[in-house]
């Protein structure tokens, strides 16, 4: 029975999931997404180059031509290589992130909703300090105390979002602790741990997959962010923001270097949000 | 069409002879534009409406009386339309106005009151802001002028203190108070047609009974025709000349309100007058009739007659005919059915006999459950650090006892403390003070957590709201084995094989077990909540508000339902509700509880005969009664019930009472006084002195 | 009200301790450490010693903490590594510039954003709603690096209409008031979609109150509804995200101060973040969770303000 409920939630997620047919913009925002986890996914296979592989001959001219389609940068890099490679290193590092902030923001917010109390007391405490910096000072703080990598700015982005989180699954668990269904589990002797994970939380599905997917969106600019501001992953791994910032100074002569990484970016975070538009909308229809 | 013969007959004899009605509906039909393509929502209704008249449409969820008003209004919202016909309001066709001329009539010819009026303020605009619009616009009224004609109207309306009303935000004022200044606003600039939207639904009886008054009175002195929308037949009695039964869309029967109720002609209303409990009828006496079937959905309407499938005098021929004609049965009385008038007459319920007493009661009943000196406080802090604070006594210093197989019903308006005390003999809340007792077991100090499996087992509980009470991500099957497996600890076949059973207790099909929430209507979902109930085979179910959600003819089959279940399983049934008629119906005792206390408790007979508590005999009073010869003393309580935290010191009715003796009842608790036959009430007025009273209801 | 302010003050004060500390911590090196970090790995051991006795690093860590703090609220910030000058002789410049930045931003930003998602919002699922929505989604989507590229390559490249620094050095090739185009648009561009879809979410929600049908029903004209009925129930919700702004504006204009070279608080945080300069990165910590949870106090407060039901309960 647990089984085939499961596979049946399954089933019904999906026909949610191809609702989104109807949603213009966020069939937009799905091709967007789609898009870009093929090119990571398939990097190795779609890239002409290595993305450190130096063509020394194109630093003649880097711009774009028949050889190098979105040219070269400075040490002689192709960009269009550096963009397909720079996909797997966001499309990393963010989900892995969400994912992990995620279970400790739901796990956090259904334990202080739920009991509320002094779990309560003691969760939304040390939230609201971590909340109290602005995002990007933390960031600043934490890659300058432990040294820009690929964990840490993972760890970063657990830290800050998952304070956030929290306060979403405990506002959503406040709310639907009060259900009647709830009651009736307790009065049946269900243990609280099937009431937080099996009662509760599934009805949140809905707001969550919208902010997941808004989520997925902030979390590519900050690791852009991080990158532009030479906090980001060290040289040579492929990194959108850092590919800007490295060309930045020679915008007035080599555009390109900048405008692709930048084009790139944009996209996939446009992507994520109508992605969550369209799932906002499709979820407001029942 | 068809009703369009015979509209020419049916205004009021003398009403504006010569001016046209104030309001003509003429063959209209209104649809709604959804995803799915067009809703015939209202395929074709006619009517009129004297100079003022006034005109009750009832009927259950969705059969159109809403769309009907908001028409009326020309307000449809973006995907609603009036697609064929006229709404003609004193004789000039409301679709062809242009927007300005259409607003100079809004709210100042016709206005309306709407259900909730809590959301039908601005919250952030004071009440006297909101008032004086009204003749700002439209008579162009200065501040000053416009603020002496609010000040007028609020005193009209009832309202103490008009000059700190008018300062006054909509929140700070009861329920009561909200809709009095509704109906202020709406009568600001004397329109001459008033269109009310369930305007008592959500409020408490007492309240709803002292608004209904008003209104009646109102209409009496400014000449008003009403459109009167309700589910509830009785509030239409106290308001209407005549009266409109609508079904699935259609106006199946519309007439005089005495014509209607003693010679109803088409099935579905007799259907409706047969399911409403009434305080005249327990289930001893007759059984309520449930209407079989469900109201068949717009976009698959059967052809002919909409009510044919569902109808036990249909005739397959004769019913399907399309279009169906209209009947008049009299010059005012006309019915949409073809068999109306070989129909055999009605038996009108017995209305105010005397309730027979328990006979078949074993005189030792074993008292299952002993409630004993039970209070439940709750802290609300204020202050700065949550120093200061007060004490709310949601439930204070109770005592009462239910018998093993039989039906205690817990009566009370908002705030009394009724779901409160479920919550503590659920073990969701804790009991602050006193005792009680399942089977000589304590229960009120252990959380439903702690509680021993055959606690659990022995009290379950249905809820009130069917769209919360299963949790929408599990289905039917699911939420079924999962209770048999924790309360009888069996698994596999043998839950599959119980599952069954239950649903075929509650009389649902097997292929529920596949279902989702989502996927049941109100009363189906209210029954698998049943079955829930049931898994554990309880010795003890508390029943809050099961069916106060559902429309009055899936309310009657729940509730046989619950009869029944009791009946064969001998369980001991608390029954929650605000509702006197359905706790005069079903229940074997009966406790009143106002502001956390039980005011008057004995046997179902008892209570409702003198000797009253003065509460009792006001909440008798107030019980919209769905039969107009039927009688009612008028006991209007005026005033709004304390919040919890201003209790009065003495006997908590006391600043409502009408009986009020004096200084005593402010400051001393009642004293419970108590009746050969086990009879308490708490009242300081002398037991001989509450018997002298006649009874409230006479047939 | 008094009671709610004194409450919010009292805990201001509670994180600010709190956060002070944090501040602290993250940048408690070990004393060696620390002696290595100011001598160079090349020191001797006999050198380091003498540093961590002159610093007072060998004493415990709450003592150093306290310390700190007392030189803190006394006014003295520590001197900069960086800038080799006390961080109080460039932080409050850095301030001023920023919140000059800022100011500009949040005056243009809050009334286009009232405009657009009152517009949007008053007719739900109208063209102008569809069109002001996704344009916003889209804004808000592009990281302010990313647009500042695409408007620097227009607007500085392409036409050579504007400047594509911000320096803010007087008598240079361009007027400070051109120079302060672009990071003020790439801020506005970025904050503006996402209040613009909060004030529209607002409206949305009120259009659908039974109190707007009432307003209309009474006879008042769809301007009037707008504007006497849903405009001030409208902006409840969103004035908190609006405030908040001030706080992203101030702090969160890192990037911004980056792309344009422009010497404020943002840009003093990261270089010296950079440059392993702890005194001046701890005070413009300090400062920027100051900031942020007096925003938040003052959002709270307004929001009671503006809303009766909380200011009259």
């Amino acid at each position: 029975m647990a089984m085939s409920d499961t596979a049946g939630a399954v089933t019904r997620t999906w026909a949610r999931v191809s609702l989104l047919r109807e949603s213009p913009v966020g069939m937009v925002g799905a091709f967007l997404v789609v898009f870009w986890v093929l090119v990571a996914i398939f990097a190795p296979v779609i890239s002409p180059f290595g993305p450190n592989s130096n063509d020394l001959d194109a630093l003649v001219d880097p711009t774009p031509n028949a050889i190098h389609w979105f040219g070269t940068d400075m040490q002689g890099r192709d960009i269009l290589a550096r963009v397909i490679w720079g996909s797997r290193t966001v499309l990393t590092v963010a989900p892995v992130a969400v994912a992990i902030a995620y279970a400790i923001g739901s796990l956090l917010g259904l334990l202080a909703g739920y009991y509320r109390g002094w779990a309560d007391t003691v969760i939304n405490r040390i939230s609201d300090i971590i909340l109290s910096f602005p995002a990007i000072v933390l960031y600043i703080i934490v890659i300058m105390r432990f040294g820009p990598s690929a964990l840490n700015i993972i760890l970063a982005v657990i830290f800050i979002a998952s304070p956030q989180i929290m306060r979403i699954v405990r506002g959503m668990t406040l709310e639907l602790r009060e259900r009647e269904y709830v009651a009736a589990a307790k009065m049946r002797g269900e243990s609280a741990l099937y009431i937080m994970f099996i009662e509760i939380l599934p009805n949140a599905r809905g707001p969550l997959i919208v902010d997941a997917c808004l989520r997925m969106g902030y979390t590519t600019i900050a690791i852009g962010v991080l990158g532009f501001l030479g906090l980001g992953l060290p040289p040579p791994t492929p990194d959108w923001g850092g590919m800007v910032k490295d060309s930045y100074a020679l915008m007035s002569i080599f555009p390109h270097m900048a405008l692709f990484p930048a084009a790139a970016i944009t996209s996939l975070v446009v992507g994520f949000s109508l992605l969550a538009d369209g799932m906002r909308e499709i979820s407001m229809r029942d | 069409m068809q009703f369009a013969t015979a509209t020419e007959t049916n205004s009021r004899p003398g009403a504006g002879a010569g001016k046209p009605p104030v309001l003509e509906l003429r063959n209209v039909s209104i649809s709604y534009f959804v995803r799915a393509g067009e809703m015939k929502v209202v395929p074709n209704i006619s009517f009129k409406l004297g100079q003022g008249e006034a005109i009750g449409l009832v009927g259950e969820s969705g059969c159109g009386k809403s769309t009907v008003a908001f028409a009326v209004m020309q307000y449809l919202g973006t995907v609603g339309r009036v697609t064929g016909g006229q709404v003609l309001f004193e004789g000039k066709d409301l679709a062809k106005l242009s927007p300005a001329e259409l607003r100079a009539l809004r709210g100042r010819k016709i206005s309306m009151v709407y259900q909730d009026p809590m959301s039908s303020l601005n919250p952030v605009i004071p009440i006297g802001k909101q008032l004086m619009e009204v003749p700002m616009i439209h008579f162009g009224e200065n501040e000053q002028q416009a603020r002496a004609r609010a000040l007028q109207m609020l005193r009209e309306v009832n309202l103490p203190d008009p000059e700190t009303m008018m300062t006054r935000y909509p929140h700070q004022l009861s329920g009561g108070q909200q809709q009095r200044v509704v109906i202020a606003m709406a009568l600001m600039a004397e329109p001459s047609l008033l269109v009310m939207d369930e305007p008592t639904t959500g409020l408490d009886v007492t309240v709803e009974a002292a608004v209904l008054d008003l209104v009646a009175r109102l209409r009496e002195k400014h000449n008003t025709a009403i459109v009167f929308i309700s589910h509830n037949l009785g509030t239409v009695v106290r308001i209407c000349d005549r009266i409109g039964v609508m079904y699935a869309g259609e106006l199946v029967e519309e007439g005089p309100i005495a014509d209607v109720f003693r010679n109803p002609r088409h099935p579905y209303t007799r259907g409706l007058l047969s399911c409403i409990p009434t305080l005249g009828a327990d289930k001893n006496s007759r059984p309520l009739t449930a209407i079989p079937g469900q109201v068949p959905s717009i976009l698959n309407r059967p052809k002919g007659c909409v009510f044919q499938p569902r109808c036990r005098f249909a005739i397959a021929e004769r019913c399907s005919q399309d279009p169906l004609p209209t009947l008049s049965l009299s010059e005012r009385h006309r019915v949409k059915c073809v068999r109306a008038e070989e129909l055999p007459s009605h038996d009108k319920l017995p209305q105010g006999i005397e309730a027979v007493a328990i006979g078949d009661q074993p005189v030792d009943a074993e008292a299952v459950l002993r409630i004993a000196h039970l209070r439940k406080t709750y802290h609300q802090s204020t202050g700065m650090f949550g120093g200061k604070g007060y004490d709310v006594h949601a439930v204070d210093n109770i005592e009462l006892e239910a018998n093993r197989g039989q039906t205690l019903a817990i009566v009370g308006e908002s705030g009394c403390g009724k779901s409160t005390l479920a919550k503590v003999l659920t073990g969701i809340e804790l009991g602050s003070a006193g005792m009680v007792t399942l089977a000589g077991k304590e229960i009120s100090q252990i959380p439903v957590e702690d509680r021993e499996a055959d606690t659990k087992r022995a009290v379950q509980m249905v809820f009130q709201n069917p769209d919360s009470t299963l949790n929408p991500s599990h289905s039917i099957g699911y939420v079924m084995e999962r209770a048999i497996r924790k309360l009888r600890g069996l698994s596999g076949r043998e839950a599959k094989n119980e599952t069954s059973t239950l649903l075929k207790t509650v009389n649902l099909p097997l292929e529920f077990a596949s279902r989702m929430p989502r996927q049941l209507s109100g009363g189906q979902k209210q029954r698998v909540a049943i079955a829930r109930a049931l898994a554990g085979e309880p010795d003890l179910i508390l029943a809050d508000e099961p069916v106060s959600a559902l429309d009055v003819s899936v309310q009657a089959a729940i509730i046989n339902l619950l009869v029944d279940i009791q009946a064969k399983r001998g369980a001991t049934l608390i029954f929650i509700s605000h509702d006197l008629s359905v706790v005069r119906y079903l229940a074997d005792y009966v406790a009143v509880m106002y502001l956390g206390q039980v005011m008057e408790f004995g046997r179902t007979d008892e209570i409702f005969a003198p000797p009253y508590h003065p509460y009792t005999e006001a909440l008798l009073s107030a019980v919209p009664i769905a039969d107009p010869d039927v009688h009612q003393r008028r006991i209007i309580l005026e005033g709004a019930i304390p919040s919890p935290q201003n209790r009065p010191k003495g006997c908590p009715f006391a600043t409502r009472c009408p009986r009020k003796l004096g200084p005593i009842c402010d400051n001393e608790a009642p004293p419970m006084q108590t009746t050969a036959s086990g009879h308490r009430i708490a009242c300081h007025i002398p037991l001989d002195d509450l018997k002298k009273v006649d009874k409230v209801v006479v047939a | 009200m008094l009671a709610f302010f004194l409450k919010r003050l009292a805990s201001l004060v509670f994180t600010m301790l709190v956060v002070s500390a944090l501040v602290f911590a993250a940048f408690e090196f070990t004393p060696g450490q620390m002696a290595t970090k100011i001598l160079g790995p090349f020191s001797t051991q006999d050198q380091r010693d003498r540093l961590m006795e002159e610093l007072g690093l060998h004493r415990p860590v709450w003592e150093r903490y306290f310390e700190w703090l007392g030189n803190v609220l006394s006014g003295d910030l520590g001197y900069s590594t960086l800038y080799k000058l006390p961080v109080n002789d460039i932080i409050w410049d850095r301030l001023g510039n920023t919140l000059t930045l800022a100011a500009i931003a949040f005056a243009v930003m809050v009334p286009l954003s009232v405009l657009f998602g009152i517009s949007a919002g008053m007719r739900e699922g109208s063209k102008l709603d569809r069109t002001i929505s996704v344009a916003s989604i889209v804004t808000t989507s592009v990281p302010e690096f990313a647009s500042g590229v695409f408007l620097a390559s227009i607007f500085v490249i392409g036409l050579g209409w504007l400047p594509g620094t911000a320096t803010l050095e007087a008598g240079a090739r361009w007027p400070i008031a051109a120079q302060l185009v672009l990071p003020v648009t790439v801020i506005v561009l970025y904050d503006l979609g996402y209040v613009v879809r909060m004030v529209r979410a607002s409206m949305v929600e009120v259009m659908t109150r039974p109190y707007i049908r009432t307003a209309i029903l009474k006879g008042l004209t769809f301007r009037d509804v707008i504007l006497k009925h849903a405009l001030r129930n409208a902006m409840i919700a969103p004035f908190t995200v609006i405030l908040l702004q001030i706080n992203y504006m101030i702090t969160g204009v890192v990037v911004v101060e980056a792309v344009f070279a422009y010497p404020g608080f943002g840009r003093m945080l990261l270089d010296s973040a950079l440059s392993q300069d702890v005194a001046t990165v701890q005070a413009a910590s300090l400062f920027a969770v100051l900031v942020s949870v007096s925003t938040q106090i003052a959002g709270d407060l307004g929001y009671m303000m503006l809303n009766p039901r909380i200011r009259f309960s």
